[in-house]
C-alpha cells in the first residue's frame, strides 16, 4: 500500500493512537521507548511532508473521502508544515533526551500515563496544525490543551498544581472565546470550512456578526498564545513544570496558537473585511513592543533561570506577532523564521538546562554559581543557545532578527522607532544572557558543585539542538524556503 | 429598534448574561470550586448560543418518515457539534476538580490567597 497520500492523515492518527498503548508498556523503561520511537515517526512524518510542501504545493487529505465543504479535509501547506516540524521535532527531542530527567521527577509507576498524555499533547498540537476545519481546530486544541495540563502537574513540585489550575482556567477561557468566534462565522456562513469560510463571507451582506467574530477568536487565541498581557498563565507554568515538559511546550505551543491566529486574521477575514490590515495592525504592533519591552526587562532582574527564560519567550512572542502585524510578505516572513529559529534556541536552552537540574535542585541562578567548572559541556551548549537567543551574527537567531529589522526598515515614518525598539531588547536580551553565562561560568560556588556532566543522553541530544542553532545561522535555505512560501500563500489575496 | 425586535433576541440576551455571568465569578470569586462552577456557567453560554442559531421555526428533529413530505428540519450540524463541546466542557471540569482536590491535599485549602501566602 502506497503510505505517501495519508501522511497528514498518518501525522495526527498514529501518536493519537499509540498513546493509549503507552498505558500497557508497565515494565520499566517500554513505555519511553515506545514514546520515543512513535514521536521519532511523527518528526519523520513531517520531514517527509515539508520537502513536499517547500516548493508551495499544497496536501490535502478529506477524511473518509467526504468532498472539501461536507467532510472535514485536513491540509498542510508550507506555514502548517513548518510548525509541524517544530512540535515534532520538539517532542522527538524532550523524549529522546528526556529519560533520565523523568525518572528523577516522576514515580515509575505513574510513567506510562505521563507519556501517554505527553504523545495525547503531541497528537492534539499536530491535529491543529494539520486541520482545514474550524471546529477541528478547537477539539484538537482542546486535546492538546487537557493533555498539556496533565504532563504539566506531573512533576513532584506542589506549586505546579495552582500554576497548571490557572493555566487550565485561561486556557478555557481562551478557547471558548474561540469557540464563540467560530459560532458566530458559521451563523453567518453556514460552514466550517476554512477555504469555504473564506469564500462565503464575501456573499455575507451584514459585516458587523463577522467583525465581531474576528475579535473573539483574536483574543481568544492570543490568550491560549501568551501574548502580553495575556500571559500571565506562563511564567509559572513553564517554571514549575518537569524540565522535559518545559522543553516540548516552551519549544512549540504558544507557536501553534499564534499559527491558528495567523492563520484565521489572514487566510479568512483579511481578503473580507475592509480595514482589517490597518485593525490587525493597530491593535497588535502596540501589543508586542510593549510585550517585547515589559518581558525583556522582567527576564533582566529575574533569579529563577527558567522563569527567566519564560519571560524572555513572553518578549519573543512579541516579535513573532510583531512581524505579522506589519501585514508584509517581509513581515511575515521574517515571523514564520522567528517560530523557527526561536524554538530551536529556547528548546537547546531548555533542554541544557534539564540536564543542569539533573544535579542542581534548586534552579535559582544563585545557587548554579560556578556550574560551568563540573559542566563544561552543558555550559557551553547553554552560550550558543543563549547567544543565538540574542541574535549573535553566525547564529540562527541573527537570521531572523535581521529579517525582522529588514520588514521594519519597510514600514515609512515607523521604521525608526521599530529598529530601535528591537536593537534595545536585543541588547536587554544580551543582558539577560549574559547574567546567566557570569553566573555559570564566573562567580565561586555556593553550593556543593556538580559531581560531573548531565547524564550522556541529556547532552547529545543537547548539542544536537545547538549544532542546528549554528547550522541554520549559516545555511538558513531552508527555514526560509518554508517561510517565505508561507508569507506569500498567506498574503495571496492582498498582493 | 423597537422592544419586540429586542425580545426577538430573547436567548441572545440570555447567552450575553449567562456568558457575563460566567466569565465575573471566574475573575473574581477566590474559591477555585468557585472559579470552576463559574467555568461552566460560562461554556453552557456558548451551547446555548450554538443551539439557539439552529433552530428553524416549525423544524423538526432531522429524522426522514415514511409518507411525510415537505417536512421542515431544523440544523443539526450546530447541535453535532455542541455535543462535542459539551464533553469537551465536562473533561475540562473534570480535570479541574481533580486539580482542585491534588491543591488540596498538597496545600489544605482551595482558597487562591491563601496558597499564594503558602508559597
Amino acid at each position: 500500500m502506497e503510505l505517501t497520500p495519508h501522511l497528514p492523515a498518518l501525522q495526527v492518527i498514529v501518536p493519537m493512537l499509540c498513546s493509549p498503548l503507552m498505558l500497557l508498556l508497565r515494565p520499566r523503561g517500554l513505555a519511553w521507548a515506545g514514546a520515543t520511537v512513535v514521536a521519532l515517526l511523527s518528526f519523520a512524518i513531517a520531514l517527509n511532508m515539508s520537502l513536499m510542501v517547500a516548493g508551495g504545493e499544497v496536501l490535502s487529505y478529506k477524511m473518509g473521502g467526504w468532498e472539501a465543504p461536507y467532510g472535514i479535509v485536513l491540509s498542510v501547506d508550507a506555514f502548517s508544515s513548518m510548525l509541524l516540524l517544530i512540535a515534532t521535532g520538539a517532542g522527538a527531542a524532550a523524549l529522546l533526551a528526556g529519560r533520565s530527567s523523568i525518572d528523577q521527577q516522576i514515580e515509575l509507576e505513574r510513567q506510562p500515563y505521563f507519556y501517554s498524555a505527553f504523545l495525547l499533547a503531541l497528537a492534539g498540537l499536530s491535529g491543529i496544525t494539520a486541520s482545514a476545519d474550524a471546529f477541528n481546530i478547537f477539539v484538537f486544541m482542546e486535546i492538546s490543551s487537557l493533555a498539556s495540563y496533565v504532563i504539566i502537574a506531573g512533576g513532584p513540585d506542589r506549586r505546579a498544581l495552582p500554576a497548571v489550575f490557572k493555566y487550565l482556567t485561561m486556557g478555557t477561557i481562551g478557547a471558548t472565546f474561540y469557540l464563540i468566534g467560530v459560532g458566530i462565522v458559521y451563523m453567518m456562513t453556514g460552514t466550517l470550512n476554512l477555504a469555504d469560510m473564506e469564500a462565503r463571507i464575501g456573499d455575507v451582506t451584514n459585516l458587523n456578526p463577522i467583525l465581531v467574530a474576528a475579535g473573539f477568536i483574536t483574543i481568544g487565541l492570543a490568550l491560549k498564545a501568551a501574548l502580553f498581557p495575556l500571559h500571565v498563565w506562563l511564567p509559572n507554568a513553564y517554571t514549575q513544570s518537569p524540565h522535559i515538559v518545559t522543553v516540548f511546550l516552551a519549544a512549540c505551543a504558544t507557536k501553534v496558537a499564534i499559527y491558528v491566529l495567523i492563520r484565521f486574521d489572514f487566510f479568512v477575514f483579511q481578503a473580507n473585511l475592509e480595514i482589517h490590515d490597518l485593525q490587525f495592525s493597530t491593535f497588535m504592533m502596540p501589543l508586542a513592543l510593549l510585550g517585547i519591552l515589559v518581558a525583556s526587562a522582567v527576564a533582566m532582574f529575574e533569579g529563577h533561570i527558567k522563569r527567566l527564560l519564560a519571560m524572555s519567550s513572553v518578549a519573543q512572542i512579541g516579535y513573532i506577532i510583531l512581524g505579522a502585524s506589519f501585514v508584509t510578505t517581509a513581515g511575515l516572513t521574517a515571523s514564520a523564521t522567528h517560530m523557527f529559529n526561536h524554538a530551536l534556541a529556547k528548546g537547546g536552552l531548555f533542554l541544557a538546562i534539564a540536564g543542569l537540574a539533573y544535579h542542581y535542585r534548586d534552579l535559582r541562578l544563585d545557587q548554579l554559581a560556578g556550574a560551568a567548572r563540573t559542566m563544561p559541556w552543558t555550559a557551553a551548549a547553554i552560550v550558543i543557545c543563549g547567544l543565538s537567543l540574542v541574535g549573535v551574527p553566525g547564529t540562527a537567531g541573527f537570521i531572523s532578527k535581521w529579517l525582522l529589522i529588514d520588514a521594519a526598515l519597510g514600514k515609512g515614518f515607523l521604521s525608526m522607532m521599530l529598529v530601535f525598539i528591537i536593537i534595545i531588547s536585543s541588547l536587554m536580551a544580551l543582558a539577560y544572557v549574559s547574567r546567566i553565562i557570569e553566573t555559570l561560568y564566573f562567580k565561586p560556588a555556593v553550593v556543593e558543585q556538580a559531581p560531573g556532566e548531565a547524564p550522556l543522553q541529556i547532552l547529545l541530544v543537547t548539542w544536537l539542538v545547538a549544532a542546528a542553532n549554528i547550522i541554520f545561522g549559516l545555511f538558513p535555505a531552508f527555514p526560509l524556503a518554508l517561510s517565505s512560501s508561507a508569507a506569500e500563500w498567506l498574503l495571496r489575496n492582498a498582493l | 429598534m423597537n422592544l419586540l425586535e429586542i425580545l426577538g433576541f430573547f436567548n441572545y440576551w440570555v447567552f450575553a448574561i449567562v456568558l457575563s455571568v460566567g466569565l465575573y465569578t471566574v475573575i473574581a470569586k477566590t474559591n477555585l470550586v468557585k472559579k470552576l462552577i463559574g467555568l461552566s456557567i460560562f461554556q453552557s453560554a456558548v451551547f446555548l448560543m450554538y443551539i439557539t442559531m439552529d433552530k428553524v421555526e416549525g423544524g423538526t428533529a432531522p429524522i426522514i418518515q415514511k409518507g411525510v413530505e415537505d417536512q421542515i428540519f431544523s440544523n443539526p450540524l450546530p447541535q453535532v457539534l455542541i455535543l462535542t463541546a459539551i464533553v469537551v466542557g465536562v473533561s475540562t471540569l473534570a480535570l479541574g476538580l481533580a486539580i482542585a482536590v491534588r491543591i488540596y491535599e498538597a496545600y489544605g485549602t482551595i482558597e487562591e490567597d491563601e496558597i499564594l501566602d503558602a508559597d
